[in-house]
């Protein structure tokens, strides 16, 4: 088996599997009936992406590999996902500005995945943009909402921003196995990524004048599996039921 | 009894989008191919969101409509071309529009209709423009919640992707 692939799948996977969980954390508990709907929407998506690369990892991995032994059957450790997307919906504020931080990278990220050597990952990332596009747009949005609305609305934000940004450095700095990818035409840029990303982020921070200046972007360790707290807590919820009844179905 | 592909299309007519059931999977463009072999039938789908809940309910109805045929079937799911609501057809469109749902604009139109604001989609019931968007997300992934400001009535718009 190509064991740096199936890394990578799992790496870009985990990302979409654990900000999926944290926002349907929220079904039922959006601030109103719309961001509800909306954020478990985009829930759904990441959901459905995260489908489509634990099938592809289990296909690599065969001897009996599912996308459900691969979502639900690891250790906290073995999971890859960046810290950002663990980190807990502490109000509004922090939910979107997690999401915005997410998305801005998301996007740019995928839309060169779409180029892929590997036309497998290739259609995957193609076909996940489309989503992705609204869920920038969805995220901006509210950022632009609470950022430049009230005195209270803008203090939150900028405690959400102060508390988010640190982990945002994690996204755009490759890894070994990143590299890799990189160097194989598989995986994208993250150079090229990192670009969009300070565009798109430094444009809508100007806008609202939320300010992330003099604040480090040092927080990292997710991609090698050196997780937060937070997550124990996130797979206990998520492997209960396999863990209880493996192999259990419905 | 000698199954074409044709008849196997004319039975895929008879499926329908659990989510929005005036429209067959045929018409939505989910059924990408149909391949006849001997004894069995190869059924190629696709995926309108990578979230949608209604996939797994499609392919178990396939297997319903096709089950008298006594084919074998296979369901293969591709992603590629990734599926886009321009697919859909004139006709279907307007069934859409009949049922309530205001059909997607094209990619410009729906651009402007949902990130810039402007008035261009007609609502469904009574034809106004005088529409405004809700929510960017509606009852499901594929839609935006819209209002009517002629009529008041609320209504989905099916987003373009
Ligand atoms: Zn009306």
């Amino acid at each position: 088996m190509n064991d740096s692939l199936y890394n990578y799948l799992l790496m870009i996977g985990d990302n979409a599997m654990i900000l999926g969980h944290r926002l349907s954390e929220l079904c039922g508990h959006g601030p109103n009936l719309e961001t509800d709907i909306a954020l478990t929407n985009i829930s759904l998506d990441l959901f459905g992406q995260t489908r489509y690369y634990f099938q592809y990892a289990a296909e690599l991995a065969g001897d009996g590999a599912s996308e459900d032994s691969v979502a639900f059957l690891r250790y906290p450790h073995q999971y890859k996902n960046v810290l950002l997307v663990e980190q807990p919906n502490t109000d509004f504020a922090f939910t979107i500005v997690r999401q915005f931080f997410f998305d801005a990278f998301h996007k740019p990220f995928l839309e060169q995945l779409s180029d892929s050597a590997d036309k497998h990952l290739a259609a995957i990332a193609a076909k996940s943009l489309k989503e992705v596009q609204y869920h920038l747009s969805f995220s901006s949005e509210w950022v632009r909402r609470l950022g430049g609305g009230t005195e209270e609305s803008h203090r939150r934000t900028q405690r959400a921003v102060e508390e988010l940004y640190p982990y945002t450095g994690e996204l755009l700095r490759p890894v070994p196995l990143e590299t890799e990818m990189q160097q194989l035409g598989i995986g994208p840029d993250l150079e090229q990524v990192a670009g969009a990303f300070e565009e798109t982020v430094t444009g809508l921070m100007s806008e609202t004048a939320l300010q992330t200046e003099g604040l480090s972007r040092h927080q990292s360790g997710g991609k090698a599996g050196i997780h937060s707290e937070y997550l124990g807590f996130i797979l206990a919820d998520l492997q209960y039921m396999q863990r209880t009844y493996p192999g259990m179905e419905w | 009894m000698g199954i074409e592909e044709r008849d196997v299309w004319q039975l895929l007519e008879g499926v329908y989008d659990p989510e929005i059931p005036v429209l067959s999977v045929v018409e939505m463009g989910i059924v990408r191919r149909v391949e006849l072999g001997a004894g069995e039938v190869t059924i190629t789908i696709t995926p309108t969101y990578s979230g949608c809940p209604a996939m797994d309910t499609i392919a178990a109805d396939i297997r319903g409509a096709l089950g008298k045929t006594g084919l074998s079937i296979t369901i293969k799911t591709v992603l590629s071309p990734a599926w886009t609501t321009a697919w859909l057809s004139e006709a279907g469109r307007n069934k859409l529009n009949n049922y309530g749902i205001a059909p997607p604009l094209t990619p410009s139109g729906d651009k402007k209709a949902l990130l810039m604001g402007e008035r261009v989609v007609k609502c469904p019931r009574c034809a106004s423009t005088q529409t405004k968007m809700i929510s960017q997300f509606g009852s499901t992934a594929c839609k935006a919640l819209f209002q009517c400001e002629s009529c008041l009535e609320p209504f989905d718009y099916f987003k373009c992707i």
